[in-house]
């Protein structure tokens, strides 16, 4: 069996209401502002697709998926592959979002897990989601994301 | 959260040691922590709640045990807010003064 054990959890505080994170992770013309991409699907219910798409005119589809769970403006459970790896389901990890107000802010929790020890998608990953989550904060408390 | 926190957090090298271990391996349990540390469970749990007050790790439960991530989103926003603005100047510098050292060589 493959091993799919690595895991990782990333924790930011926002300064915004939990509606605003819902939206900023899925819709389309707000994740582009600050994470150079747009997360696109048609409902985000539990069963239907979303796909990672580079937010320039070539309009690369990076990464896919099925959503798992959707409870908004609370939480979002969804896998994700590369395009390339698509068919194959040992290149599918989990990414849950939980977002819960604390006082006067916002804790959104990213939750990447059942990924494989040592893949490339582990490396990218662990290098991405501070970035976007720093740029995430940026974006919902100032109005801009930060460079990519 | 607040930079101050971070930096705090940050200003001690048993709390700089304890986030090196996590990097190396991710989700590690109190138990296992105090082993790579040899300190006493009481302060390694000390300094993790410092470290986890500062937002620069997060615990999961998992059954009876408790696991612990280093989270470096607070980390980023530092090197954002502190460094990256630098580095512009930093590099042209350290480009002019290359170029400087290249031609005495001449």
């Amino acid at each position: 069996m493959t091993d799919k054990s690595a895991s990782f959890i990333y924790v930011t505080f926002i300064r915004t209401t939990p509606e605003k994170v819902f939206e900023a992770i899925t819709k389309p013309d707000v994740t582009r502002r600050y994470w150079g991409h747009e997360n696109v699907s048609e409902d985000w219910q539990p069963g239907s697709a979303w796909q990672h798409v580079r937010a320039n005119d070539a309009r690369t589809v990076d990464l896919v998926g099925t959503v798992l769970e959707s409870d908004p403006p609370r939480r979002l459970v969804i896998n994700w592959a590369n395009e390339s790896q698509q068919s194959d389901p040992d290149q599918y990890s989990r990414v849950t979002f939980d977002i819960a107000q604390q006082d006067d802010l916002v804790k959104l929790t990213v939750t990447h897990d059942e990924l494989q020890p040592g893949s490339g998608m582990l490396n990218g990953i662990s290098k991405g989601w501070p970035h976007v989550l720093s740029s995430l904060k940026s974006y919902l408390e100032t109005g801009e994301g930060l460079g990519l | 959260m607040d930079d101050g926190k971070v930096f705090k957090a940050l200003a001690d090298s048993s709390r700089r040691s304890l986030l090196d271990r996590l990097c190396d391996e991710n989700g590690q349990t109190l138990g296992q922590l105090c082993e790579a540390m040899d300190m006493t469970r009481q302060s390694v749990t000390q300094h993790l709640a410092l470290l986890e007050g500062a937002n620069l790790i997060s615990t999961t439960r998992r059954g009876r045990e408790k696991l612990h991530f280093i989270n470096p989103v607070p980390l980023h926003d530092v090197y954002e807010r502190w460094i990256r603005k630098f580095e512009t100047a930093r590099l042209s510098l350290l480009h002019d003064l290359k170029e400087q050292l290249e031609r005495k060589d001449e």
